[in-house]
């Protein structure tokens, strides 16, 4: 950086910062879809699983990388669904998450305690456990002033992955906020601004660019959890591939059929993860 | 220096304020008249930022009357925001916005708290940081400027809201020499021009430049005050000569 001025890119409005030369380049793209070595390793264990599936099979059946290959389609789409349930359920748990973690830091200690409460103990269950309680706890249907609303399988799930999540971005949301020094607080409701006001013009938007990294994050982890959601009898890519194997009745195409959903998985998360290092690389304060 | 003194515009009056055990006001009183500059000095931890940050209902106070122009301030019941509409203050670490400009920091207040029109506000921003010698830095964020550039900056974000009463709270402790004179010439020209200041402050011959009354504080009490000549000459007590001599 060699603007001379400011080596805080946190004191920065965004536009500054997009602005600001070789700061946001090809450097960062590279950086945000990984490595060569990266991929390389992984095409060469996925290659790997076929071929040692391949040597062990010497019979007439169809190889291993076409019946892979004939699979993927379907697969795919199931991991499309999982993607479908990761955006719904952190678009819930990231909107109650937020209510959750403003409620941590109100003046009412009722609200306080029992935000605090509830984060506490969603963010200390395990996702599963809260995934078999939103399924059995919720009712299949709802009947709303003579209407009866049906809640599908797959809406009960995604409010149960929600459950961990909100509880997640609460504490996202109030560590970001109490991350901001006192004196923000103090200069701003020294020049009358309510606690809103303080709140919405002054706190949050300096601290929402600490809550970005720690909650993208969050959201690669409940996207790999959302395979949790083929336990409770909901098709997923979990679920279509174990139907797949069953369909085959192969041995030989078990690690290459789940190699091929870890590589789906991995092609979606990798870059999310290396991203959110970029942007706590960007955000970091140094003092 | 010399003006017309008004009425009083703030009126303490056997204030006490503890943090738990610790008293760390006790029983202080003083007035500050319209127009008049006054300084606080004493040793550290001596309860003068207490004091000043009392005055604005950033701290609480356990006993007493605080009174700002008319307001009451020691009440459960006390409108902050009316009373900090007339009271500006100056911290020691600037705490200006870092995410919005040196003018943006300026015009925030008055637009969103006053509710002021657009272009009135931003003409009197830009009058407010001419008037801090900073029309250049109108587009820098605080992360860009100087500590001086930003205290100044901070003065500018006060008077923004036209207070009837600034506080100074150690406002050049973390300056430089150099930096530290900018933001002085500013606070003398303020003063000069009438505006009602109360300063906490370690700089002895400021205080003996601008200052209207001083007060010495130590230990959460008023030890003795009076007009500068006086009390920098002929201190009464014991203990102010013992500070003088430590400081001067």
């Amino acid at each position: 950086m060699n603007r001379g001025t400011t080596d805080l890119p946190v004191l920065l409005a965004p536009r500054r910062r997009i602005e600001a030369p070789g700061e946001w380049g090809l450097r960062d793209i590279a950086a945000v879809f990984g490595s060569r070595k990266v991929f390389a390793a992984l095409v060469a264990f996925a290659v790997l699983s076929v071929a040692v599936a391949e040597a062990a099979d010497a019979s007439v059946r169809p190889g291993v990388f076409a019946t892979v290959l004939k699979w993927t389609p379907l697969i795919a789409t199931g991991f499309l669904f999982n993607l479908a349930v990761s955006v719904a359920s952190m678009a819930v748990g990231t909107f109650a998450g937020v209510l959750l973690g403003l409620g941590q830091i109100s003046l009412l200690a009722p609200v306080r305690g029992a935000s605090w409460a509830a984060t506490q103990f969603f963010r200390n269950s395990p996702w599963l456990v809260l995934l078999f309680f939103a399924m059995f706890l919720l009712p299949f249907e709802l009947k709303v002033a003579g209407v009866t609303i049906a809640l599908p399988a797959w809406f009960k799930a995604i409010i149960g992955l929600a459950l961990p999540v909100m509880a997640n971005v609460a504490e996202i949301v109030r560590g970001g906020i109490k991350s901001i020094p006192v004196g923000q607080w103090e200069s701003a409701e020294s020049l009358a601004f309510t606690r809103i006001q303080t709140l919405w013009r002054i706190i949050l938007p300096q601290a929402v660019k600490r809550m970005i990294p720690p909650w993208m994050n969050l959201y690669a982890i409940l996207t790999m959890a959302t395979t949790l959601i083929s336990v409770v009898g909901i098709q997923d890519a979990m679920t279509l591939t174990r139907g797949a194997l069953v369909a085959e009745a192969r041995t030989d195409l078990y690690l290459p059929l789940y190699a091929m959903l870890l590589l789906l998985f991995f092609i979606y998360c990798y870059p999310i993860a290396r991203l959110t290092q970029v942007l706590e690389r960007r955000f970091a304060v140094r003092i | 220096m010399s003006h017309e003194l008004g009425a009083p515009i703030v009126l303490i009056d056997g204030i006490e304020k503890r943090f738990g055990a610790l008293v760390v006001l006790r029983d202080i009183s003083l007035t500050v008249r319209r127009g008049e500059c006054v300084c606080v000095i004493g040793p550290s931890g001596s309860g003068k930022s207490t004091l000043l940050r009392a005055i604005n209902a950033l701290v609480p106070v356990s006993k007493g009357s605080i009174k700002v122009d008319g307001i009451e301030v020691n009440e459960p019941d006390l409108d902050k925001l009316a009373l900090r509409r007339k009271v500006g203050i100056v911290f020691q670490q600037y705490n200006l916005f870092p995410h919005k400009t040196a003018l943006e920091n300026v015009m925030m207040a008055p637009l969103h708290v006053l509710k002021q029109q657009k272009d009135e506000v931003e003409a009197r921003a830009r009058r407010l940081l001419a008037k801090v010698r900073l029309s250049d830095k109108e587009g820098a964020y605080p992360g860009e400027l100087s500590g001086g550039q930003q205290q100044r900056v901070a003065i500018a974000r006060s008077l923004a809201m036209n207070p009837m009463l600034m506080l100074f709270d150690e406002v050049t402790a973390a300056l430089d020499p150099e930096t530290k004179k900018e933001v002085l010439v500013t606070i003398r020209e303020l003063a000069a021009e009438g505006m009602t200041c109360m300063l906490v402050t370690h700089e002895m011959g400021f205080a003996a430049e601008v200052a209207d009354q001083i007060y010495l504080t130590d230990g959460g009490t008023i030890v003795e005050h009076g007009p500068p000549a006086e009390f920098f000459r002929n201190a009464r007590h014991e203990r102010t000569r013992a500070f003088l001599d430590q400081v001067l």
